[in-house]
């Protein structure tokens, strides 16, 4: 294809990811580094026949020139990173210093909001994203082994944790496990324990969420193995069965070395999405025991006071997070498609 | 794979058809209980006195005379104008799918036959903007949006959602354009076609089975969405899911939980449609990435 017809082709799409994309991504970063301007103040006397007062006013002209001088706002450097809604390094160095051990340090770490965040979140991505490979292999491994019809049905309802919105899945599972729902109420029976609520505590709500998170996500590692599994070879499988391999010899053999490629497609999607978790925070009204940085955004841009900088600069240290997650991918899929340099 | 083999033991049997039953119901079961559930009084819906009340509607009974109600559809859908939303949630959805579709089609087929190396370079900058969560962009959307007063409106979330949409449906569709062969478009130009004109009268026949697996992942993003629509959309302009989210501020105080139990129910139906009908679409576009390593 020529360059100039490549370049018409290219260009809508091009156009739409620059600027709703490639732009914004821009402006989070610069407003990272620059704090609104504070309000011009002005006091004023205002005398009358009963003496004078003197009153503090915002100059609105003042304020629009300084706005318009500096559309960004202050410049504050790293200022932002390092308060204490987000890094904190002073506050951090102190508790280093005054934490006797390394446990202490990191129970009192909790106290700061954007490691409390990614704490959970990091403990999300890791402790999910192996179960839903496990869970999902298990559950390709018994369909496959179904009758026809029945591969069908469940494929069916499997797809539906799933496709559901996150935030409605959670939802629907958080009336479920209301301390009055059908599951709440089964397991305080259950475990003779009727004050039992598993939103009071904060390891019960971790539990919880990671749980929802399998739930959610394990469809799409069954399918992938699943789509996998059908074309194990069977020239390969047979002569492990005649050379006398157990069945439990052949799957750990023959078929988990087959599906390792699409493991490692499994995992790294799974690092992506688990790494984004929100939505089943706000469904489970969780935000008291559990936060991830993502739903810090969402927290600091939401109400009356937009905290645009802050909300920026989280984001920004979220885009880093999962480029360190993700660098793996993208180093693997230049060499895909670079097989020669 | 189990006709070849020799036959699995009872123990084994018993074990898989245990376990395949299990997923069923941790699947299944949610869904059909709050649907059940959707018909009933807020106290038989959380019967913490008698379980067995959630599904004959006892209180229900009581109150209307008859296992099921429609209260709390009523109460959401005309009262609190859940309507709406639904409607706002089908333009979003509508207009997201096709316009990302045009212009992922175009990009995608162009990616798919340009042999040089911008097209690698692109193809890595969009996987890079897939790997980013949605949100963090929002905050560099407000200022902006606010400024033009464009913030609010259904036409800039769609934008923003078909934008955000793009580098996922352009490797989708690259990918599914890669598997046509390059002779048929070529032969076209050998012919004296033009390359838009081989598109149109060769490619467009051809690629309606990867076009609508491509169109209904970004259907799904569309109407999934919560990040984007929820910080973009002014009140009344607001799609399903953050309609719901914001009930569930509201009606817990005032006790409808039945209304959002409703609302709930009626976004789920959609997708529970969507599945039914374009199954095969939905697994076959799940493993596309998974199939090319």
């Amino acid at each position: 294809m020529k360059h100039k017809t490549f370049f018409w082709f290219f260009l809508p799409t091009a156009m739409a990811m620059f600027l709703f994309i490639a732009l914004p991504l821009v402006s989070v970063v610069s407003q990272s580094f620059h704090v609104p301007h504070d309000k011009v103040l002005i006091t004023v006397e205002n005398c009358d026949p009963f003496g004078c007062t003197s009153q503090t006013q915002i100059d609105h002209t003042l304020t629009q020139e300084l706005y318009e001088a500096e559309p960004l706002g202050q410049w504050a450097g790293l200022g932002i990173y390092f308060d204490r809604g987000h890094l904190a390094i002073t506050e951090v160095g102190e508790m280093w210093r005054g934490s006797s051990d390394l446990g202490d340090f990191f129970s009192t770490l909790k106290n700061l909001p954007f490691y409390r965040a990614m704490g959970f979140t990091l403990t999300f991505t890791f402790v999910v994203t192996p179960l839903v490979i496990l869970v999902g292999f298990l559950i390709a491994l018994a369909v496959n082994s179904l009758h026809q019809r029945l591969k069908g049905l469940m494929i069916f309802f499997s797809l539906l944790p799933m496709i559901v919105t996150p935030l409605i899945g959670s939802l629907i599972l958080f009336w479920m496990i209301d301390s009055r729902g059908i599951i709440g109420t089964g397991l305080q029976v259950l475990l003779e324990n009727p004050d039992l609520s598993l939103k009071a505590s904060t390891g019960l709500t971790w539990v919880t969420l990671i749980i929802y998170g399998i739930w959610h996500a394990a469809p799409f590692a069954f399918i992938v193995f699943y789509a996998g599994l059908q074309t194990v070879p069977k020239e390969t499988l047979e002569s492990a069965m005649i050379d006398g391999a157990t069945r439990f010899q052949q799957i750990f053999h023959v078929v988990i070395p087959h599906l390792v490629p699409l493991v490692a497609f499994v995992a790294l999607m799974q690092l992506m999405d688990n790494f984004r978790v929100f939505e089943p925070i706000i469904g489970f009204h969780a935000e008291a025991h559990a936060t991830s940085l993502s739903w810090i955004i969402y927290n600091d841009l939401g109400g009356e006071t937009r905290l645009l900088s802050s909300a920026a600069t989280t984001s920004v240290l979220t885009i880093i997070g999962v480029s360190i997650l993700l660098a793996p991918v993208l180093v693997r899929t230049w060499r895909e498609f670079n097989p020669k340099g | 794979m189990s006709s070849s083999q020799i036959k699995k033991p009872l123990g084994l049997q018993i074990l898989i058809y245990g376990f395949v039953l299990l997923w069923f119901i941790l699947a299944a079961f949610p869904f059909l209980w709050t649907f059940w559930g959707s018909f009933k009084v807020e106290l038989d819906f959380f019967s913490k006195a008698d379980w067995t009340n959630a599904i004959s509607g006892a209180r229900t009974q009581v109150v209307y005379g008859k296992a099921f109600t429609g209260a709390g559809y009523d109460g959401a859908w005309i009262q609190e104008e859940f309507w709406r939303a639904f409607r706002n949630t089908g333009i979003v959805c509508f207009f997201t799918v096709l316009t990302s579709l045009t212009i992922a089609t175009l990009g995608g087929y162009a990616l798919s036959r340009s042999g040089f190396r911008y097209a690698f370079w692109l193809l890595i900058i969009a996987l890079i903007f897939r790997a980013l969560p949605p949100i963090t962009l929002v905050s560099g959307y407000l200022l902006p949006f606010f400024q033009w007063n464009i913030w609010g409106i259904l036409p800039t979330t769609i934008i923003v959602l078909v934008a955000i949409n793009q580098p996922f449906t352009l490797w989708m569709l690259h990918s599914f354009f890669q598997k046509i062969p390059k002779e048929l478009d070529e032969s076209a130009k050998v012919d004296g076609c033009t390359q838009f004109q081989a598109f149109k009268n060769v490619i467009i026949p051809i690629m309606w089975p990867g076009v609508i697996t491509a169109g209904l992942f970004s259907f799904l993003l569309a109407y999934n969405d919560f990040a984007i629509t929820a910080m973009l959309l002014s009140q009344e302009n607001q799609t399903m899911v953050p309609k719901i989210n914001s009930f569930m501020g509201t009606t817990q105080t005032e006790g409808n939980v039945m209304f959002a139990v409703a609302a709930v129910v009626s976004a789920v139906v959609p997708l529970f449609i969507l599945v039914m009908f374009f199954q095969r679409q939905l697994v076959s576009g799940l493993t596309a990435g998974a199939v090319k390593g």
